[in-house]
C-alpha cells in the first residue's frame, strides 16, 4: 500500500494546493472560512467514523455487507432516548445504548446469520430482512415521532478563538472518536484478539486451518460493529435527530466512507470518514447546489482508479 | 424434466392471458396495483438477468428506473413530447438512456464480483439519486416533476384499463425477449460465467464483455420500467431512485426465485401486495414483509418458484415422474 | 399439472376476496360523508402530521362526528411526508375508500403532487397546510377541484418584507429549505423587501431536512442587518441553537414555520426575539382563540400550532357547507361553489376565499417572547403578535393581474441582484 498511498498523498497535496490557490484568487473566501469548515468537516467525519468503522470491520472478517448497519445506528439513538428519559443522563446513555445494541448484534449474528453458513450473498440478503424487521420494531416501541437527543448544558457552549466559535459538542465528538479510535487500534494491532482478527481478515480459510475459531471471531466483530454504530447513533441524535427512515438515510454515507477508504481496514475507515466529512462540508460551503455530487462523484472516481478503496486489499 | 419445462412454457402465457382477461373487472385500486406489479416485474427482469443468470447481485437497479422515469417526465414537462403517438418513441428512448447509463456505469462495476459488485452498484445508484436530488434546474429537486396526464394516441392511456393493457403488452414483450435472450447461446455463456468464470475464461470467452453486455441490457430494462413508472404515478421524485427501491427490486427477485424470469413478477406481487395493499389493512405489515423475506432466505433458497420442487421432494415417488434433478431445472 | 391448477385457483380466490372487500367498502350508506386525510404520521415530520390530524379530529369530536346530519367517515393515511407516497395513498383513498374529498398534504411539494391526482380523478382536494403558490395562481385552471383553506407560501412574506424595511434593515441574508415552499416564502419576502429599497445580499439553500447547519452558518455574511430563515419541522429547532452557538448575532426573521408553536416548546432562550409572520398565532388575544388554545392543550397536552388551527378551521368550513345543503352531498361542483362563498369567522380571524380559491385573511407579525399568558402558571415561549395586517390576499399589494404576469417565485426569481 505504501507506494500507492504515497502517490495518493502527493496527488492530494497538489490538489489541495491547487484548491488553495483557486480559492485565494477565485473564491476569495477568508482564512476563517477554511478553518471553520475544516473543523466542522473533521467533527462530521468523526461521526462518520463511528458509523462506518464497524461496517468496514464486519466486511473484512465476514465478507458480508451489513445492510442492517443503519438500523444499528438508529437503534442506538432510540435506546439512548429511553435511557435519557428514565435516568436523565446523557453520558450514561452512550455506553448503555452502545452495549445494548452490541449485544443485539451478537445475538443476530449467532442465531440468524450463522445459520445460513458462510454464504455471503444470503447473509447480505438476510440483513436486509432484518433492517425491515427493525424498522417495524422501532416504530412499535418508540412511535413514529422525530426526536432529538439534546446535548447537556455543559457541552452547549462555544469556546471562542479570535472571531471564530467552536461548538463544544463538536469538540467532544472529535475527542470521543480519538479515544475510541485509539482503543480500537490498540485492540486490533496490539492484542491477541486483534492478531486473530487480522489473520481472519487476511485469509479466513488459512485462519481456520491453523485452528482459529473464525465463527466466534465473526460474532465478536459483528457485535463490535453494532456497538460502534449505536454509539454513532447517540452522538448523531443531536445533529440529525432520531426518526423512522434514518436507518436507510445514513447507510449510503457509511458506504461512501468504506468505498473510499477501502473495506476491512480501520485506517481506511478513518481516512474515508475524514475525506467524506471534509468533502461534504467544504463542498456544501463552496457549491451548495452540488452537495451530493461533491460527495459521490469522488467516490466513483476512486472506484475507477482503485476499486478496493485507498486502503483495501485486492 | 421435459414435462415440467413444457408445462412452464404453457403455464406462463396461460396465467398472463387470464390476467389480461380478468383485469378490466377488478376494482380500480387493485388494477393500479397490478400495473405496479407488472412495472416492477420489468425491473425485476433486469435484476434477474444479472443476479439469476450472471451471478451479479445488483443493488443499484433503481438508478436505471430513475433515468427512464426522469427522461419521460422531462420530455413531457419541457418539450411536451411523449403525450401523443410519439409515446412508443419515449419507451425506446427510455431503454436507450437506461442502457447508455449502464454502459457508462458498467465500466466501473463490471470489474468487481460478488459482494464488491453489490457495493459498487449501490454507490453508482447513489450518484443518480444525488443528481436527481440536487440538479434542481433539471429535475426539480425535492419537488420532483409532475406529469399531468398520460399519453393518448387513438386511445387515452389516462383510462387505467387502457394503460394496463399497454403495460401488459410491454411486460409480455419484455418477458418474451428476456426468455429468448437467456436461452440463446449468449444466455448460456452468462450462466457459464455464473457457475465458473475462470472456466469460461479458459474456454476462450471474453467474460468481461459478456457481463458488460448483460449489464447494459439490464440497464435498458430498468429504463423501460422507469418510463411506465412515471406515467403510472404522474410524478417522479428522488424518492423513486432511492436505495430502498433498489433493495425492493433485489428482494422481489430473491423472493420469487432468481434465474426464473417470472419469479420476479411473483416476488413483485408479494412485495407490492404487502407494501401497498396489506398496509392499508394492518399497521404491522413490515413484520410480514421482513418475515416473509427472512423465511424465504432460510427455507427457500430458490424462492417461491422453488416451492413446487420442494413439495415434490417432500413427497417422493407418489407419481411416476422421476425425482427432479437440480441441474436440469435451471435450463 | 395439478399443482399449477391449484396455483391458479389460489390466485382466483385471492382476487375474489380482494374484490369482495372492495365491494363492502363501496356499498356505503348515502348520508355518509367520506373524507380522506393524508398526513405524515411517521418519519421526520410525524409530530406536525399529528398536529394536523388532531386539529381536524378535534372539530369532528366537538360535533360528535356528525356535520349537519352527515355522518363523517374520516380515513387517515400516513404519507411519510413524501410526494410519491402521497400520490399512491391518494389513489387508494379515491379508489378503495371512494372518498368524496381528500384533505391534507404537508409540504408544498406534496401539494404540487396531489393536485394533479384530484384533476385526474375528479375528486375534491382541500389543502389546509400545503402552501404551494402556483396551485391557486398561474396553474389554477389546471386544478378545478382544488381548494385552499390555509395560505400560499409567499402570502405572509409580502407584508413582512415591507415591515423589515420599516425597521431600517438594509441588507439581509436568507437561508432556507431548498424546495418549493422555501423558494416561494423567501421569494415573496425578497420581492417586497427589495421593492421598498432593501437588499437581499445572500441566499443559502440547505436541503430540506438538514439538521446539521455546520457547513452553512459560517457562510452567512458578517455585515448583514438581519437573517431571514425558512425552516420546517426539525430544522426549525436546530437552526437557532447552532446559529447562536456559532456566535452569530444578527437578528433572526423568518417564515412562519421557522418558529411555529409546534416547535416552540422544545426551543430555549435562543429563540427569543425571533420575528416571523403567519396567519395564526396561538397567543392571539381573542376569546375564540383563547378557548381554542385551552381546549386543545387540555386534549392533546400541547399548545396548538397553525397546523392544528388550519385543519380545525377546514373541518368547520366543511360543516358550514353541509349546513347549507342540509347534510346532503351536493356534488363536487356545487360543493366548491358553496364553499367559496362562505365567509368564515375562524379561530385565526375572518377568512374568505378569493376568486382563485385561496384565503384572504389577517397576517400577524409575531415575536417570540417568554411570558405568562392565558392564566398558565409558567413563563413560556409564545409568539406574541406585534403587528396585524388585515385582509391580506395572496397577491399582496401587487395586484392580481400584475402578480400573475411575473413568474412563480423560485430559486432564480426574483434574481439575486445584490448577491456576489
Amino acid at each position: 500500500m505504501s507506494q500507492q498511498f504515497r502517490t495518493f498523498l502527493k496527488v492530494t497535496l497538489v490538489l489541495v494546493l491547487l484548491a488553495a490557490l483557486l480559492q485565494i484568487f477565485v473564491f476569495q473566501k477568508s482564512l476563517d472560512f477554511w478553518v471553520i469548515q475544516v473543523f466542522y468537516g473533521i467533527s462530521y467525519g468523526a461521526l462518520l467514523f463511528l458509523l462506518a468503522s464497524g461496517l468496514s470491520l464486519i466486511f473484512g472478517v465476514m465478507r458480508i455487507v451489513n445492510l442492517a448497519h443503519g438500523s444499528f445506528f438508529l437503534l442506538g439513538g432510540y435506546v439512548a432516548l429511553t435511557v435519557i428519559w428514565t435516568t436523565g443522563s446523557w453520558l450514561l446513555a452512550i455506553p448503555v445504548a452502545a452495549l445494548t445494541v452490541g449485544v443485539l448484534g451478537l445475538i443476530m449474528e449467532r442465531i440468524f446469520l450463522r445459520q445460513v453458513g458462510f454464504d455471503p450473498l444470503r447473509q447480505v440478503l438476510l440483513t436486509v430482512g432484518f433492517a425491515l424487521l427493525f424498522q417495524q420494531a422501532t416504530l412499535d416501541i418508540w412511535g413514529g415521532d422525530n426526536f432529538f437527543i439534546n446535548i447537556p448544558d455543559y457541552l452547549n457552549w462555544s469556546p471562542r478563538v479570535g472571531d471564530l466559535f467552536f461548538p463544544m459538542n463538536r469538540i467532544f465528538m472529535i475527542g470521543l472518536v480519538v479515544v475510541v479510535g485509539t482503543l480500537l487500534w490498540l485492540l486490533i494491532e496490539k492484542s491477541r484478539l486483534g492478531a486473530v482478527i487480522r489473520a481472519t481478515v487476511d485469509d479466513a480459510e488459512m485462519a481456520r486451518g491453523i485452528g482459529i475459531d473464525t465463527s466466534r471471531i465473526s460474532m465478536a466483530v459483528f457485535g463490535l460493529g453494532a456497538f460502534l454504530a449505536a454509539m454513532g447513533g447517540v452522538i448523531g441524535g443531536g445533529f440529525i435527530g432520531v426518526f423512522p427512515g434514518l436507518d436507510f438515510e445514513v447507510l449510503p454515507l457509511a458506504f461512501a466512507v468504506v468505498i473510499i477508504g477501502g473495506m476491512g481496514s480501520l485506517r481506511g475507515a478513518l481516512a474515508g470518514s475524514m475525506i467524506v466529512g471534509l468533502m461534504d462540508n467544504i463542498g456544501k460551503g463552496l457549491y451548495p447546489e452540488l452537495s451530493y455530487f461533491t460527495l459521490y462523484a469522488p467516490m466513483v472516481l476512486i472506484l475507477a482508479i482503485k476499486p478496493t478503496g485507498l486502503f483495501g486489499r485486492e | 424434466m421435459i414435462n415440467l419445462l413444457r408445462n412452464k412454457v404453457i403455464i406462463v402465457p396461460a396465467v398472463l392471458l387470464l390476467l389480461a382477461l380478468i383485469s378490466p373487472f377488478v376494482p380500480s385500486f387493485i388494477l393500479l396495483l397490478i400495473i405496479q406489479v407488472l412495472i416492477f416485474g420489468i425491473l425485476a427482469l433486469s435484476v434477474d438477468l444479472l443476479l439469476g443468470y450472471t451471478g451479479l447481485p445488483s443493488l443499484g437497479q433503481a438508478a436505471y428506473l430513475g433515468m427512464g422515469a426522469y427522461l419521460a417526465a422531462i420530455l413531457v414537462d419541457r418539450f411536451e413530447f411523449g403525450l401523443s403517438c410519439d409515446f412508443p418513441l419515449v419507451l425506446v428512448l427510455g431503454i436507450l438512456i437506461g442502457a447508455a447509463t449502464a454502459a457508462f456505469f458498467g465500466l466501473f462495476a463490471i470489474r468487481a464480483t460478488g459482494v464488491y459488485f453489490l457495493i459498487i452498484t449501490l454507490a453508482l445508484g447513489m450518484v443518480v439519486w444525488g443528481v436527481a436530488n440536487r440538479w434542481n434546474s433539471m429535475t426539480g429537486g425535492d419537488n420532483g416533476i409532475n406529469v399531468l396526464s398520460r399519453p393518448a394516441c387513438g386511445v387515452d392511456l389516462s383510462n387505467d384499463v387502457v394503460f394496463f393493457y399497454v403495460v401488459f403488452v410491454v411486460y409480455s414483450a419484455a418477458l418474451g425477449g428476456m426468455y429468448v435472450l437467456v436461452n440463446s447461446p449468449f444466455g448460456k455463456s452468462l450462466m457459464g460465467i455464473r457457475e465458473s468464470e475462470t472456466r469460461m475464461q479458459m474456454l476462450g470467452y471474453n467474460t468481461w464483455f459478456h457481463k458488460y453486455l448483460a449489464f447494459i441490457i439490464a440497464g435498458g430494462y430498468g429504463g423501460l420500467s422507469g418510463v411506465l413508472w412515471t406515467h403510472l404515478n404522474g410524478i417522479v421524485t428522488p424518492e423513486d431512485v432511492i436505495l430502498t427501491t433498489s433493495v425492493d427490486a433485489l428482494l422481489m427477485v430473491v423472493l420469487g426465485g432468481p434465474g426464473t424470469l417470472v419469479g420476479g413478477a411473483i416476488g413483485a406481487m408479494v412485495v407490492v401486495g404487502i407494501r401497498e395493499y396489506l398496509s392499508t389493512w394492518v399497521e404491522w405489515w413490515q413484520y410480514v414483509l421482513g418475515g416473509v423475506y427472512v423465511l424465504t432466505i432460510y427455507f427457500l433458497p430458490e424462492g417461491l418458484m422453488g416451492l413446487p420442487k420442494l413439495i415434490k421432494k417432500r413427497r417422493p415417488a407418489r407419481k411416476s415422474e422421476p425425482p427432479a434433478e437440480a441441474s436440469s431445472v435451471e435450463t | 399439472m395439478k399443482r399449477f391448477q391449484s396455483k391458479i385457483t389460489g390466485l382466483v380466490v385471492c382476487l375474489a376476496v380482494a374484490f369482495a372487500f372492495t365491494l363492502v367498502s363501496r356499498t356505503a350508506k348515502a348520508e355518509e360523508l367520506r373524507i380522506g386525510f393524508l398526513t405524515p404520521l411517521t418519519g421526520f415530520f410525524a409530530q406536525i402530521g399529528k398536529d394536523m390530524r388532531n386539529g381536524f379530529q378535534m372539530y369532528l369530536d366537538e360535533q360528535g362526528g356528525i356535520l349537519a346530519g352527515a355522518k363523517i367517515k374520516l380515513i387517515v393515511e400516513d404519507n411519510l411526508g413524501k410526494a410519491g407516497v402521497s400520490v399512491r395513498k391518494a389513489n387508494k383513498l379515491i379508489r378503495q375508500d371512494n372518498v368524496h374529498m381528500f384533505i391534507g398534504g404537508l409540504l408544498a411539494s406534496t401539494g404540487y403532487a396531489l393536485a394533479p391526482v384530484s384533476t385526474r380523478n375528479k375528486v375534491i382536494y382541500i389543502a389546509p397546510i400545503s402552501a404551494a403558490d402556483d396551485l391557486t395562481q398561474r396553474q389554477k385552471k389546471k386544478y378545478p377541484y382544488f381548494i385552499r383553506t390555509g395560505w400560499t407560501s409567499s402570502q405572509p412574506s409580502h407584508p413582512f418584507g415591507k415591515w423589515a424595511c420599516e425597521q431600517g434593515y438594509k441588507r439581509i441574508a436568507t437561508i432556507g429549505a431548498d424546495y418549493a415552499f422555501g423558494h416561494e416564502t423567501i421569494g415573496g419576502f425578497q420581492k417586497s423587501f427589495e421593492d421598498c429599497g432593501g437588499k437581499i445580499v445572500q441566499k443559502i439553500w440547505p436541503k430540506i431536512g438538514t439538521i446539521d447547519f455546520g457547513p452553512f452558518i459560517p457562510l452567512i455574511k458578517r455585515d448583514v442587518d438581519a437573517v431571514f430563515t425558512l425552516m420546517v419541522g426539525g430544522m426549525s429547532l436546530a437552526f437557532p441553537k447552532q446559529y447562536k452557538a456559532a456566535g452569530k448575532t444578527a437578528p433572526l426573521l423568518g417564515g412562519g414555520t421557522s418558529a411555529d408553536e409546534f416547535i416552540l416548546p422544545s426551543m430555549g432562550d435562543e429563540a427569543i426575539g425571533y420575528v416571523t409572520s403567519l396567519q395564526y398565532s396561538a397567543s392571539l388575544n381573542t376569546p375564540k382563540n383563547i378557548a381554542f388554545v385551552k381546549k386543545y392543550r387540555k386534549l392533546y397536552g400541547k399548545v396548538p400550532s397553525y397546523y392544528s388551527e388550519s385543519n380545525y378551521t377546514t373541518a368547520q368550513w366543511i360543516h358550514e357547507v353541509m349546513k347549507k345543503t342540509g347534510g346532503k352531498w351536493p356534488g363536487r361542483t356545487r360543493f366548491i361553489e358553496i364553499f367559496s362563498k362562505i365567509r368564515m369567522d375562524a379561530v385565526r380571524g375572518p377568512v374568505y376565499l378569493d376568486q382563485d380559491l385561496n384565503p384572504v385573511q389577517n397576517i400577524y407579525l409575531r415575536k417570540v417572547a417568554r411570558l405568562k399568558q392565558f392564566g398558565y402558571p409558567k413563563a413560556e415561549l409564545w409568539n406574541t403578535v406585534i403587528k396585524t395586517y388585515t385582509n391580506v390576499s395572496q397577491y399582496g399589494d401587487i395586484g392580481r393581474a400584475k402578480f400573475l404576469k411575473q413568474p412563480v417565485y423560485s430559486r432564480n426569481f426574483p434574481p439575486c441582484k445584490y448577491c456576489d
